[in-house]
């Protein structure tokens, strides 16, 4: 009983981690369709961002307050000059918009090296968020539930700007119908930038919270990016609902199998899980129905 | 008549890159260098599957680490098991430093160098036309195919570097012979060498068959408009299918190869990133040419030797930088420079349009359900 609630609680922490580094991508890349593997370089960002923030400021508690702030406007402003640098220009050629941004992010996390150097440093967790919390015999350490309690937030809070906002309602339009939207008066453009902005903002916001859980290395996107698109494929297209469920669903498994088997091969379990899953149902959880073929 | 233009063009281009390989190379170039050049060669091997999957099938393919990375551990595993019963001890060396006593059981078979050359050739064309089949039949495609090539990468580079019997992450390395022969041996080194220039030469004759037939003109149909393929009656899945399978079934062998030449085969081969610089030879030398990618990929390493050493941090940017401005602004490649510069002796003031890889009206953003 103990081992199967410690279980579920390491899934939930994962499923967390792995909503918060999902979120934004599952705009950018569900919405627009642009996959974005400078994605992971942002989370980057907001990790050192909160490491820089720490410097600055001597108390942890407030250093990780404000790093969340600052570090959602340095990724949210990194992201819209990517979008209006480069993005803008490929928005018909995905695939090669893919290969854009991967070389973006090898020159953002070589920036980080020369910088920050490449080994890892650490960010120090505010005293409140030390030790844990006993649930139901488990113990779960306090800065896990304030990542869940994040997560939880930051869907919240985009489910409802993106619902009842006028700008939440432009994003949406465009999403739905680009040509419509702009026949209405929406300026594309801009709400290209708003989506990016929002979406890259997210993930300096994983990267903030991440800091809290382990060191922060340059390379530290990179290993989070592939299971944030894995997120985002098995939810599907242009719902925050899917990438929720596919978030929780993938951290429950992989760490009910990391606990049968390895942390490595649970890697490869749940790829080859996936690849199936896509069997049945190949346009993920939830998809926007269309008439467009494919 | 144009045909037969073509065909001796074809024949003297291959007389000209067997006579550069094979005997220009060579006298040339030291020992070292020609080495080095057997690596570039592997490289290229990748590369020319890479050309046919994507430029020409338009699949991107950024997992082709995991094809290289298989053929080369299991020729290093059987290299290491015939360097162990030389020396008269029943496991390799690193696995007599760890304490290990017996063969594990999944090494046994690659004692044998027929079943060894026989895996190298069927497990990773068995990988690909299963995942292949199991993604292009459920109408997977673009991106989330792209995603999905990758997380197979980096899940195979973490499962070995955490298996120890395969030698973690540092992998398999101090390979002592090839098939018998002593790798010392500067003559036996420089077989290696011809081995990977002949399989070159070989690899890029299949892919020009391959492009010029009927098979060739489905592939770019199915790149180009893969609806109107499927409602002319064709499956557009076993056709990317066949173009993934050879493409990773050059980059096994490409693995095989650069195992003994290099002397090493380790997971710093296989993750995500080596699988994805694989791509940018291929962009810059024109990934819808026969010959772009090969030149593109003996290029990129050529530079990467010079330059990565020496500077890492700048090579690093370069790199970046290269996939910033090749696939952003001229995703012809260089190839697409020739074809740009005749365009605009021809209109000289019409705007030129560089896009030899129009993407499918699917893929554009709006249908992407």
């Amino acid at each position: 009983m103990d081992v199967l609630i410690g279980q579920l609680a390491t899934g939930l922490s994962l499923g967390s981690i792995l909503l918060l580094a999902a979120l934004g991508l599952s705009l950018t890349f569900g919405q627009m369709g642009v996959i974005n593997m400078a994605h992971g370089e942002f989370i980057m960002a907001g990790c050192y961002t909160a490491y820089v923030v720490q410097q600055l400021v001597s108390s942890a508690g407030v250093s990780l307050l404000i790093s969340l702030l600052v570090g959602f406007i340095v990724g949210g402003a990194m992201g819209a000059l990517l979008e209006v640098t480069l993005i803008r220009r490929m928005y018909n050629r995905p695939l090669d918009t893919l290969l854009v941004t991967f070389g973006v992010g090898l020159i953002l996390q070589q920036v980080a090296r020369d910088i920050f150097g490449a080994p890892a440093v650490n960010v120090i967790a505010p005293s409140w968020l030390s030790g844990g919390v006993e649930i139901l015999g488990a113990v779960v350490p306090k800065t896990r539930i304030f990542i869940l309690v994040l997560a939880v937030v930051c869907v919240a809070v985009l489910a409802i700007v993106l619902k009842v906002s006028p700008m939440g309602r432009r994003i949406r339009a465009v999403v739905q119908n680009r040509d419509l939207a702009e026949t209405s008066g929406i300026s594309s453009r801009k709400t290209d930038i708003t989506t990016f902005f929002i979406g890259s903002g997210l993930a300096a916001v994983a990267g903030v919270a991440l800091t809290l859980i382990g060191s922060t290395s340059p390379t530290i996107g990179q290993s989070y990016l592939i299971d944030a698109f894995l997120v985002v494929v098995v939810g599907g297209l242009g719902q925050i609902k899917g990438t929720v469920i596919a978030a929780f669903a993938l951290g429950f498994l992989n760490s009910f199998i990391e606990y049968s088997t390895t942390a490595s091969l649970a890697k490869v379990i749940v790829f080859v899980i996936i690849v199936i899953f896509l069997q049945v149902r190949p346009q993920g959880l939830f998809t926007v129905r269309t008439r467009s073929l494919a | 008549m144009r045909a037969l233009l073509g065909r001796w063009q074809t024949w003297a281009g291959f007389g000209v890159a067997a006579v550069l390989l094979f005997a220009v190379a060579p006298a040339v170039l030291s020992d070292f260098r020609l080495s080095l050049l057997g690596k570039f060669l592997c490289f290229a091997i990748v590369a020319v599957g890479i050309g046919l999957a994507w430029g020409r099938g338009g699949m991107l393919v950024l997992g082709q680490g995991v094809f290289f990375g298989l053929g080369g551990y299991m020729m290093g595993m059987h290299l290491k098991i015939a360097d162990a019963q030389l020396r008269g001890t029943s496991v390799p060396d690193f696995m007599q430093i760890a304490g290990v006593r017996a063969l594990p059981a999944y090494w046994e078979p690659f004692a044998s160098p027929a079943f060894t050359l026989l895996a190298i050739v069927l497990v990773p064309t068995v990988i690909a036309a299963v995942l292949g089949l199991g993604v292009f039949k459920r109408r997977v495609k673009g991106a989330y195919f792209a995603i999905l090539s990758q997380a197979l990468a980096a899940a195979l580079a973490i499962l070995l570097v955490g298996q120890t019997s395969v030698g973690g992450s540092n992998g398999l390395n101090n390979f002592r012979t090839f098939f018998g022969f002593a790798l010392k041996d500067p003559a036996n080194k420089r077989m290696l060498y011809f081995i990977a220039a002949g399989v070159l030469l070989v690899v890029v004759a299949v892919v020009r068959q391959l492009m010029y037939s009927r098979y060739g003109e489905l592939l770019v149909a199915v790149r180009d408009g893969e609806e109107r393929v499927r409602f002319l009656g064709y499956d557009p899945a076993n056709i990317k299918v066949v173009a993934y399978t050879v493409a990773a079934f050059f980059a096994s062998i490409a693995g095989a190869l650069f195992a003994p030449i290099v002397g090493f085969i380790a997971p710093s081969q296989v993750g995500i990133l080596p699988s994805i610089v694989f791509l940018i030879g291929v962009a810059i030398g024109g990934r819808t040419t026969l010959l772009g990618p090969v030149l593109g990929a003996i290029g990129v390493a050529w530079a990467q030797s010079l330059f990565s050493e020496r500077f890492p941090s700048e090579w690093t940017y370069a790199q970046g930088l290269l996939f910033i401005v090749v696939v952003g602004f001229f995703p012809a490649g260089l190839a697409g420079l020739g074809a740009l510069f005749k365009r605009i002796r021809r209109t000289k003031d019409a705007p030129v349009v560089l896009d030899p890889d129009p993407e499918p009206e699917a893929e554009k953003v709006g249908a992407a359900t």
